[in-house]
């Protein structure tokens, strides 16, 4: 145990003639006795940097890193329970013919750009319209706590009052409502269009009055001043709008852009919780539960990985090129 | 960021906003006032709108579950007819769900409390010391951040399977704890952290860990206060990676169980109704007593321009 860093030394040194009361550590760690390379540890400034984010290591290499090679070489394998095959890239071509895969496709892309549409402007609107210094305060404080009200709700509770409110009975909520226009009552969740509806409208409610507290945040930090020199400028509202608040809070839109984005294309608790594993002609099937079915459904392992392997990359990809547009790591590195 | 506020072109605009201005000129002040009762209208409109699922899971939590499930819901209730027989159920004979509110409760707070721990850890590391590699670990941390969890869901529940973690608290809650979005947030906190705090530390001897222990850690209480939050709603409402771990209906979490009552029948309608309205009580009442910490926690992920 004679093998003692520099560094060590020097910070040993360092403390030398400071009484063990200020000093604040048990004495017997400053002896040189065997056994103490571990407290020795402790007192490297060398060492500590790694044990500080060895937790973030072991849990990537554990929950991230060995599923996603896991997951790779088993895309290469035909797998049924007690039976494994090496079949190369014949997932990766059973993909390209697959009409159910390229429908989830096409449902978590669409749901992701339709919520993107109501989720990035209006609760903007409705921030701004906050924000403005016409209406009451406490009218708007009322808005603001109702608005945020359905994100503490999980997806399940949102799910079955949803399910229920838009069930096919002509009692339920939205068959009167459409009832009042003279309207006959609507199996809401059979078929595709009004289906979407309901999952946006979920999304929306759940969602809306979180997006309108980060852009709330946001334009409480744009200075007085710009609007006070826009004032002077004689510019109209709308111009204020355009030049000075939307370019003030741009970060804000592309971070919520950002978890939109992701939370759209990962979608699959709503049309869960709407339809179950299967929807009627699989109008509720999205990308994470096309693989939910194919893995934990069917256990067709082989198969599931390489369509899981190809979102990640897609994913991925999209991560990259959106972090190296808003200039993300440009601002890391300085 | 660049502001625009001369030139032709905003010349033009200004030109245009003060022939407006002269048009409203005639009653200003009445104007400002209709456009204000415009405002207050809207949102309270909308504000009751966003309350009605609430209002409806009330109404309907006094109703008859099987009529629910073939009629659907509606805002209005029937005195006559309404009773309180699923409340009695609820807290009499209402199978596994206290069982569920329970594994809920335990998993929330085991991985809420790990993952301040862990995570505060890592982002001190990140924060405080300059070591080879940081920059591509920390590259590593913000790409995580983004990837969503349900690409790796599937062999992550193979691996769990191996583990023997199917079916445990653990399977659930370790996936998490070394939260990327966390350590980023925490990473930015500690920067504001005057480094000479932790020399002092040293020249008093104290360890690298003493020092994050005993000096950092009771500095972070807001930042551990708006993470406690956001990560105890993702863990409370969390349903698709418990839904895969936890198998037995005795290990099952709120949203599980409740989900697992929405049968085609209707049969357990009564109970499914009022355990999901109960299973916002908690989260209502902690709401409303910290109100501000609930906002900033939830919205504590947006990015600094």
């Amino acid at each position: 145990m004679s093998k003692t860093s520099t560094v060590d030394v020097a910070r040993r040194e360092a403390r030398v003639g400071l009484p063990d009361s200020l000093s604040g550590m048990p004495s017997e760690v400053r002896k040189h006795k065997p056994g103490n390379a571990i407290k020795r540890l402790f007192f490297s400034r060398k060492a500590a940097p790694y044990l500080f984010i060895a937790p973030f290591i072991i849990s990537f290499l554990l929950f991230w890193a060995a599923p996603i090679t896991r997951s790779v070489m088993m895309s290469f394998e035909h797998r049924i329970p007690g039976y494994t095959e090496f079949v190369g890239f014949e997932n990766y071509e059973r993909m390209f013919g697959d009409r159910l895969f390229w429908l989830a496709v096409n449902n978590s892309l669409r749901y992701m750009l339709l919520t993107l549409v109501i989720l990035v402007p209006i609760p903007l609107a409705l921030a701004v319209m906050i924000n403005s210094k016409l209406g009451s305060r406490k009218v708007k404080a009322f808005f603001k706590t109702a608005m945020f009200l359905p994100a503490l709700t999980s997806v399940v509770v949102a799910g079955i009052v949803f399910r229920l409110i838009f069930s096919e009975g002509s009692n339920a909520l939205m068959n009167q409502v459409i009832g009042l226009f003279g309207i006959e009552p609507n199996r809401w969740l059979r078929n595709d269009l009004t289906g979407l509806m309901v999952l946006l409208l979920l999304a929306f409610w759940r969602w809306a009055g979180v997006n309108l507290m980060y852009f709330l945040a946001a334009l409480q930090q744009v200075p007085d001043e710009l609007y006070e020199a826009a004032a002077i400028d004689g510019a109209s509202k709308w111009r204020t709008f355009w030049s000075i608040t939307l370019p003030s809070i741009k970060p804000t839109i592309l971070f919520v852009v950002t978890i939109s984005v992701f939370g759209g294309l990962s979608m699959f608790v709503e049309s869960f919780m709407l339809w179950g594993a299967t929807s009627p002609q699989n109008i509720g099937l999205t990308i994470v539960g096309y693989l939910y079915r194919l893995g934990i459904d069917r256990g067709d392992w082989g198969y599931a990985s390489a369509v899981g392997v190809v979102l990640l990359v897609l994913v991925l990809a999209i991560n990259l090129a959106q972090l190296t547009i808003s200039g993300f790591f440009r601002k890391e590195k300085r | 960021m660049s502001v625009k506020t001369t030139g032709p072109a905003v010349g033009t605009w200004a030109a245009n906003d003060r022939i407006e201005q002269e048009l409203r000129k005639d009653n200003p002040g009445r104007n400002k006032r209709t456009r204000s009762l415009l405002i207050v209208t809207a949102l309270i409109v909308i504000a009751l709108v966003t309350l009605i699922p609430f209002w409806a899971i009330f109404i309907g939590s006094f109703q008859d579950g099987p009529a629910l499930m073939r009629h659907g819901l509606n805002l209005g209730i029937d005195l006559n007819e309404a009773h309180v027989d699923n409340y009695v159920m609820l807290f009499t004979d209402s199978g596994n769900y206290f069982r569920w509110f329970f594994n809920s409760v335990a998993i929330t707070s085991i991985q809420v409390t790990l993952t301040l721990l862990i995570s505060s850890f890592v982002a001190y590391g990140f924060a405080m010391y300059e070591f080879r590699f940081k920059a591509t670990f920390t590259v590593l941390v913000l790409l995580l951040m983004t990837v969503p969890f349900e690409m790796v869901m599937l062999p992550l529940f193979l691996q769990m399977s191996d583990f023997g973690l199917l079916n445990n608290y653990a399977g659930v809650f370790l996936p998490f704890i070394a939260s990327a979005m966390t350590i980023f947030f925490f990473r930015q906190y500690l920067t504001g952290i005057p480094k000479d705090l932790l020399e002092a530390g040293r020249i008093d001897g104290v360890s690298e860990f003493g020092i994050f222990f005993r000096i950092v850690l009771p500095l972070m209480k807001p930042a551990m206060a708006a993470m406690a939050i956001l990560n105890g709603m993702a863990a409370w409402n969390n349903m698709l990676w418990p839904l895969l771990v936890l198998r037995s209906p005795q290990m099952q979490t709120l949203p599980i169980g409740l989900n697992s009552l929405l049968t085609p029948y209707g049969n357990n309608y009564d109970l499914l109704i009022v355990g999901a309205l109960f299973s916002l009580v908690p989260v209502l009442i902690l709401f409303f007593v910290f109100q501000k910490h609930f906002i900033s926690g939830m919205t504590a992920g947006a990015v600094k321009g």
